[in-house]
C-alpha cells in the first residue's frame, strides 16, 4: 500500500517538474485543488515564523492569474529553467473526511540558463507538500517551496 | 573609431549644463562609486538600518549594511537602540555572522574580545598577562585604554519605529535631513503606531545603485512598463498626482490617487502593456480597502537619498533598502510590515498584495530587469549619456506624472556633492 502511494508521489513530482520546466504553464494550476495554495518562501522567513512569501498564491484561480502574468504582462529576460528534484520523503498518510491526505517533502534545485549565459544555480530549496487524493488524482492542497537561495539573482518569473 | 569621441574616456566631465543628460560613466566609474560611498553613505547623510519591530526585546540584534560597511543594530537592556560597526577593534574582523539574533554582549570569536550592546569594549583575554612560575607573561601595554578601543559607534535617529544611523556624528538632525515636505510623508506612514513585521525578500540586481533611486523617482514608466498599474488604474498618466522634493532635490515623494482604470485613448492607445480584456480570476490580488491614515492618495512612494525607499502602494507597505556592492550591483532588501491594529483579514490582504511587489512581483520584477539592461547599455559605451528630458530640463515640483523632474533633481544634487 505504502509503496503504491510512494510510486504515485514520484509520478506527481516528476510530472510537476516536467510542466514547470516546459513553457506549457497553463497546465501548472491543474496540479492544485480549487482552494489549493502555492507558496514560495525564503527560508529566513519560514524559520523565523514570519508569514511573508515571495509568492503567495492562495487558490487555483490566483495561480492562473500568475500564469497570465508570466505569459502576458511581465517584461523579463527570457530563460530556460531546469528542475532537479530529489527523492521524496513520505511523511504521513491520513484518512480524513475529505479523503486521503498525504504529507511529503523533497529537495529541489532549479538551474537557470539565459540566452547568452551559462547555466547557474538559480534556486535551491525544499518542497513541503500537503496532497489530497481526488477522483482526478493527487492534487496539492498546499505546495510550500522553502528556498535557501534567499538572495534572488535579480528576478524570479517562472514557477518553481 | 572616431578619435574625437572615444568610447572609454577617463577624463570626461559632465556634459553640458544642468542635470538632464546623465553621462553613462556616472554608473560605470569605480572611482566615482567610491566617492559616492564616502560622500553619500559615510558622511552627512542618514542611512536606513531597520525597524524597531525587528529587535523588540533587550539583547536582540540585526546585522545590516550602510553602503558597503557592515553594521549591527542592537537593543540594549534599557530599550535604547545602538548601531555599531561590525569590525572588531582588535584585528578588524567582521565578527557578527547571523542576520538576526539575541545576545548578552557582542563577541569576536577570534580572540574572544567582548563588547557591550552599545559597542564599548568589555573584555580582553589575558589583558594583564598570564602568570607562570612567578612571572607575568604578555598582556596589553599598561597604557591600553579599553574606553578608547570600542567598536565604531554610529549616531542613531529613531522616528515612528524606523531606525536610521550615520557614521558622521556632525550630521544634521534627522528631521532637517528629510526637510518638512518629505517628513510629512514619512510621518504619514510612521505615525507612532507599533509596526508588525511580516518578513523579508531579497534580490541582487546587477545595476548601479542609483538606478533604483531613479526608478522610484520616475513616474513616467509605471503606467507603461507595468501592465497591472495601467490596466487596473493603480498608477497611470491620467491619475491625479503630485511630485514633491526636499529643498536639496535629493529626496522625493510621488503621490497619486488611483483612477478608474480601463481604456482612455490618450494614455492607453498604443501602449503594448495595456490589456483591455484582462480580468483577474481571483480578485483578492487587488482587493483594496481604504485605510484612514492614507487620506486622499492611494499610493505614496518616498525616496530617501541615498539608502531607502518607503513604499505605500494601496494596502502593501514596505521599506526597500539599497545596499550597494560595487559600481554595477546592489542588494535590494524588502521589509514588509503591517500595523498593530491590523486584524487577520488586513494582514492577509497585505500578504496577498505583496504578490505585486518584490523580486517576483507582477510589477516589481520588471524593474529589476530594466535596471540590469540599463547597466548593460552603460557599460557598453560609458562616454555616452542618457536623456532625462521628459517634461523639460528643470527640477521643479510637478502636479502630473509626465515628467522626469525628480531624476533631474537628484542629479543636480549629485553634481553639487560630487563636485562634477
Ligand atoms: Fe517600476
Amino acid at each position: 500500500m505504502t509503496s503504491q502511494i510512494y510510486t504515485e508521489l514520484l509520478a506527481l513530482y516528476a510530472d510537476y517538474a516536467a510542466v514547470v520546466d516546459s513553457t506549457d504553464w497553463n497546465r501548472w494550476p491543474e496540479f492544485f485543488l480549487q482552494d489549493g495554495a502555492y507558496r514560495l518562501q525564503p527560508r529566513e522567513n519560514f524559520d523565523a515564523g514570519l508569514p511573508l512569501c515571495l509568492l503567495a498564491l492562495e487558490s487555483r484561480a490566483m495561480i492562473k492569474d500568475r500564469v497570465y502574468g508570466v505569459r502576458e504582462t511581465m517584461y523579463h529576460d527570457p530563460y530556460y529553467q531546469r528542475h532537479v528534484v530529489g527523492i521524496p520523503r513520505l511523511l504521513s498518510v491520513t484518512q480524513t473526511e475529505a479523503g486521503e491526505v498525504i504529507e511529503a517533502e523533497a529537495n529541489y534545485i532549479v538551474f537557470r540558463t539565459k540566452r547568452d549565459g551559462v547555466s547557474e544555480v538559480f534556486n535551491a530549496g525544499r518542497y513541503r507538500d500537503t496532497i489530497l487524493r481526488t477522483p482526478d488524482g493527487l492534487k496539492f492542497r498546499l505546495r510550500l517551496c522553502i528556498y535557501d537561495t534567499e538572495m534572488v539573482s535579480n528576478s524570479l518569473i517562472y514557477p518553481i | 573609431m572616431d578619435r574625437a569621441h572615444p568610447i572609454f574616456d577617463t577624463t570626461a566631465s559632465w556634459p553640458g549644463e544642468g542635470s538632464s543628460r546623465v553621462p553613462f560613466w556616472a554608473y560605470t566609474s569605480e572611482a566615482h562609486y567610491k566617492r559616492e560611498l564616502e560622500r553619500f553613505f559615510y558622511a552627512k547623510h542618514w542611512c536606513y538600518v531597520g525597524l524597531d519591530a525587528e529587535i523588540p526585546e533587550a539583547g536582540d540584534f540585526k546585522r545590516t549594511v550602510i553602503g558597503e560597511r557592515s553594521v549591527i543594530m542592537t537593543r540594549d537592556h534599557d530599550g535604547e537602540i545602538h548601531v555599531v560597526e561590525n569590525v572588531c577593534a582588535h584585528r578588524g574582523m567582521r565578527f557578527c555572522r547571523e542576520n538576526r539574533g539575541r545576545a548578552k554582549e557582542l563577541l569576536c570569536p577570534y580572540h574572544q574580545w567582548t563588547y557591550s550592546l552599545k559597542g564599548d569594549l568589555q573584555g580582553v583575554p589575558f589583558r594583564r598577562g598570564v602568570r607562570k612560575d612567578g612571572k607575568i607573561n604578555g598582556g596589553m601595554p599598561a597604557d591600553f585604554k579599553p574606553s578608547e578601543n570600542g567598536l565604531t559607534q554610529l549616531k542613531v535617529a529613531r522616528r515612528g519605529g524606523v531606525v536610521f544611523a550615520s557614521f558622521d556624528h556632525d550630521v544634521e538632525p534627522f528631521e532637517e535631513f528629510l526637510g518638512p515636505t518629505i517628513l510629512e510623508y514619512f510621518d504619514r506612514v510612521f505615525n507612532g503606531r507599533t509596526l508588525k513585521l511580516l518578513g523579508y525578500r531579497k534580490q541582487r540586481i546587477p545595476g548601479n545603485w542609483k538606478l533604483m533611486q531613479e526608478n522610484i523617482k520616475d513616474p513616467y514608466h509605471p503606467g507603461l512598463l507595468h501592465t497591472w498599474f495601467s490596466t487596473f488604474g493603480l498608477w497611470r498618466a491620467d491619475n491625479d498626482s503630485q511630485l514633491k522634493m526636499d529643498a536639496h532635490f535629493r529626496h522625493a515623494a510621488m503621490i497619486s490617487t488611483r483612477g478608474k482604470g480601463g481604456k482612455v485613448a490618450e494614455v492607453t492607445a498604443g501602449v503594448d502593456s495595456f490589456k483591455e480584456s484582462m480580468k483577474l480570476n481571483d480578485p483578492r490580488l487587488i482587493d483594496i480597502v481604504h485605510e484612514e491614515w492614507w487620506g486622499e492618495p492611494t499610493v505614496v512612494m518616498t525616496t530617501i537619498f541615498p539608502s531607502v525607499i518607503l513604499q505605500q502602494q494601496v494596502n502593501s507597505v514596505s521599506t526597500r533598502h539599497i545596499q550597494p556592492n560595487g559600481h554595477g550591483s546592489f542588494d535590494f532588501v524588502w521589509t514588509h510590515f503591517g500595523f498593530e491594529e491590523d486584524d487577520d483579514a488586513m494582514t492577509q490582504r497585505r500578504l496577498i498584495q505583496a504578490n505585486l511587489f518584490g523580486p517576483a512581483g507582477f510589477v516589481s520584477a520588471d524593474d529589476g530587469e530594466v535596471i540590469e539592461w540599463s547597466q548593460e547599455g552603460f557599460e557598453q559605451k560609458p562616454s555616452h549619456r542618457t536623456l532625462v528630458e521628459m517634461g523639460g530640463t528643470d527640477t521643479a515640483d510637478a502636479d502630473h506624472m509626465v515628467t522626469e523632474t525628480l531624476i533631474r533633481g537628484m542629479y543636480a544634487y549629485w553634481r553639487k556633492v560630487m563636485g562634477e
